[in-house]
């Protein structure tokens, strides 16, 4: 059974649609703390990687998959905690693009932290390997990581909601993310609800290392580093300021490669970077403000 | 012009101090300081767009890798080019070219690329701008990776004759600080930093943004061009080296220099250097002080990388305080502003 548009089958959707489900959970990671500190995180994919060689060092220990899953999520909000406190408190405050900078500077030195820990090869994270078995489904084989990961995705992103528009910390987040000044002076304390983002997103991080680790278990210090670059990409696409959009653009971008990278024979997918980064140009020449935002404010002089 | 003189001096003089530096040195050792001179090349090249725009860009290094790959089809002796670049364009595998035209020719691609490249980035800012300019970076480094029409794919640019020494690196290096204060003295220079102080009241008396930034895109894009061309005759080029970890490392240099002033890049570009390259050295077993020093490989790039973000930190218009430098004792004046790179 196949779709015959473009020679997609129903597998290669799958995958197409556990890579944007993935990259959506990054998108969230991005988008929040974007929203109350006005920073993009560059270093979000070194946080992955450290989660991914959490998962390989449990792995190589023989630790139960639990317990590797653990381990990742502490390592993962340990670092995030600290990466908060270090550099993103002190540079509070300054313009987007020098935080874009320090952040930048900030993944090379994890990763060549992590080049120096662990060399270039990296190490592998087999513990969840058997998620990569197929479940077959009215003789179309499924992955059952791409069903994990859709799954996994839309509960996060249920429980993200729930939180952001049902309790009192949602609700500040918001505040502070449409108005940081004005909430502040509403009651709204800042340096709590930076870091409850900052943790949110650094458990989202957690998740999608051990999801990405199931699809690649390499890990190596440039891991997930490329994917940074193209969740941050359909961030902006989507358009940053809010959360919805956000994820709609990281969901899109990670579709769009996975489906076009199953779907195209080598010879022309291996110029995917190319054509998706041109989209992304070509997005943010005709929309600026994203291919979400419906919103009709024009920033004033 | 002429009170401003000493804007262009003084990186002048550290530039020449540096290579006659080089000249006193082993062999080996010299590479190091040749690299740094290219290095002060790029690094001025970000100067005039990032520096006088204020606008981020992580794409430049696209320049540098066209100039490279520019520089290095045409001077790779024709006899060699069906070994090394079996399916390169049937216009390229004759053409050839004289080493210091192919570092012209090399300049003239990097800001016609620029120059085509800006006419539709330079209207944006900000994030986007940055996320935009990353774009044009993944955009050149995917053809160039797997295009071996144009070049080699993903071998290194071998056989290419080795002739950046000392005297061209420091020339180049030179020439662009030229370049780079008679810009940002000139009329379209002076339009750009007030758009970069104030963009409402620069547009209010009657300037295009867009235009005066699309000129610095295209002067950088230039003398990038420059820099690669000098790049591929340095050392074997491969794609990756023309990628994200040049990228990093020539923006630690404005940014620790000092984004908003050229005296900030050059001072930026040879600290940075002087302190990689002696880490560099460390990671082989060196001695200062009668201490042996044996560091692992990989301490260059966590130093760099902390530098940088300490220097972000703590003093985010870098070492300079993004201010040229003025001799006889008058009080530092220029932009008191923030560096917002």
């Amino acid at each position: 059974m196949t779709l015959a548009i473009l020679n997609i089958d129903w597998s290669t959707l799958a995958d197409g649609l556990a890579l944007g489900a993935t990259y959506a959970l990054m998108a969230v990671g991005i988008g929040l703390v974007f929203g109350v500190l006005r920073l993009v995180n560059f270093a979000y994919g070194q946080l992955v990687m450290a989660g991914a060689f959490a998962l390989a060092l449990a792995s190589e220990w023989g630790w139960p998959v639990w317990a590797g899953i653990v381990l990742c999520f502490a390592v993962v909000l340990a670092l995030s905690i600290a990466m908060e406190h270090l550099v993103f408190r002190p540079l509070r405050g300054h313009s987007p693009a020098v935080m874009l900078v320090a952040t930048f500077a900030v993944a090379f030195l994890l990763q060549s932290i992590a080049l120096l820990w662990f060399g270039a090869l990296g190490k592998i994270a087999f513990s969840l390997a058997f998620l990569n078995r197929p479940w077959t489904i009215s003789s179309v084989d499924i992955r059952k990581i791409a069903i994990v990961a859709i799954v996994v995705a839309i509960v996060c992103l249920a429980l993200l909601q729930l939180l952001l528009t049902r309790t009192e910390i949602g609700l500040h987040m918001r505040a502070a993310s449409m108005d940081f000044a004005t909430s502040r002076m509403l009651g709204v304390r800042a340096n709590r609800v930076i870091s409850f983002a900052v943790l949110i997103s650094g458990a989202l991080a957690a998740i999608v290392a051990v999801m990405l680790t199931v699809q690649n278990s390499q890990v190596t210090p440039d891991f997930a580093l490329r994917d940074t670059i193209v969740v941050l990409a359909g961030v902006v696409v989507g358009g940053l300021n809010r959360p919805v959009p956000a994820t709609l653009g990281g969901f899109a971008i990670g579709f769009a490669t996975g489906v076009l990278g199953g779907a195209l024979p080598t010879n022309q997918s291996q110029y995917i970077p190319a054509i998706v980064f041109a989209a992304v140009i070509l997005v943010l020449l005709v929309r600026p403000r994203g291919l979400f935002d419906f919103s009709r404010t024009v920033e004033r002089v | 012009m002429r009170r401003h003189l000493e804007e262009l001096v003084v990186p002048l003089g550290l530039v020449v101090a540096a290579a006659l530096l080089g000249t006193l040195v082993s062999i080996s050792t010299q590479t190091y300081f040749t690299d740094t001179l290219v290095k002060v090349s790029i690094v001025v090249a970000l100067y005039v767009f990032i520096g006088n725009s204020g606008v981020l860009s992580f794409g430049h290094i696209s320049f540098v890798a066209l100039g490279a790959w520019t520089a290095g089809v045409l001077t790779v002796p024709t006899s060699e080019k069906p070994a090394i670049m079996p399916n390169l364009a049937d216009f390229l595998v004759h053409r050839h070219a004289s080493n210091v035209m192919s570092l012209v020719i090399a300049a003239v691609v990097g800001g016609i690329a620029a120059f085509i490249v800006g006419i539709p980035l330079m209207r944006l800012s900000g994030l986007a701008a940055g996320i935009a300019t990353f774009g044009v970076l993944e955009i050149t480094h995917n053809l160039l990776t797997y295009e071996e029409r144009v070049g080699p794919g993903q071998n290194a640019f071998s056989s290419v004759p080795e002739t950046t020494g000392l005297r061209q690196a420091g020339i180049a290096a030179v020439v662009c600080i030229v370049v780079a204060f008679v810009y940002s003295r000139s009329r379209f220079g002076r339009l750009l930093r007030a758009t970069r102080e104030d963009d409402a009241a620069a547009r209010a008396v009657g300037t295009s943004v867009y235009r005066q930034r699309l000129i610095a895109f295209t002067v950088s894009g230039f003398l990038a061009g420059l820099a690669g061309g000098l790049y591929v005759h340095l050392l074997p080029v491969q794609v990756n080296s023309v990628y994200l970890d040049l990228t990093f490392i020539t923006l630690a240099m404005l940014v620790v220099g000092g984004t908003t002033s050229l005296f900030g890049a050059v001072v930026g570009a040879l600290a940075v250097s002087a302190l990689d390259s002696w880490l560099a050295v460390a990671e082989n077993g060196t001695s200062l002080f009668g201490w042996h020093i044996d560091l692992p490989p990989g301490t260059a790039e966590i130093v760099v990388g902390s530098l940088m973000a300490a220097v972000l930190i703590l003093r985010p218009s870098g070492l300079t305080g993004g201010r040229e430098l003025r001799l006889r004792g008058v009080p530092w004046r220029g932009s008191a502003s923030r560096a917002r790179a």
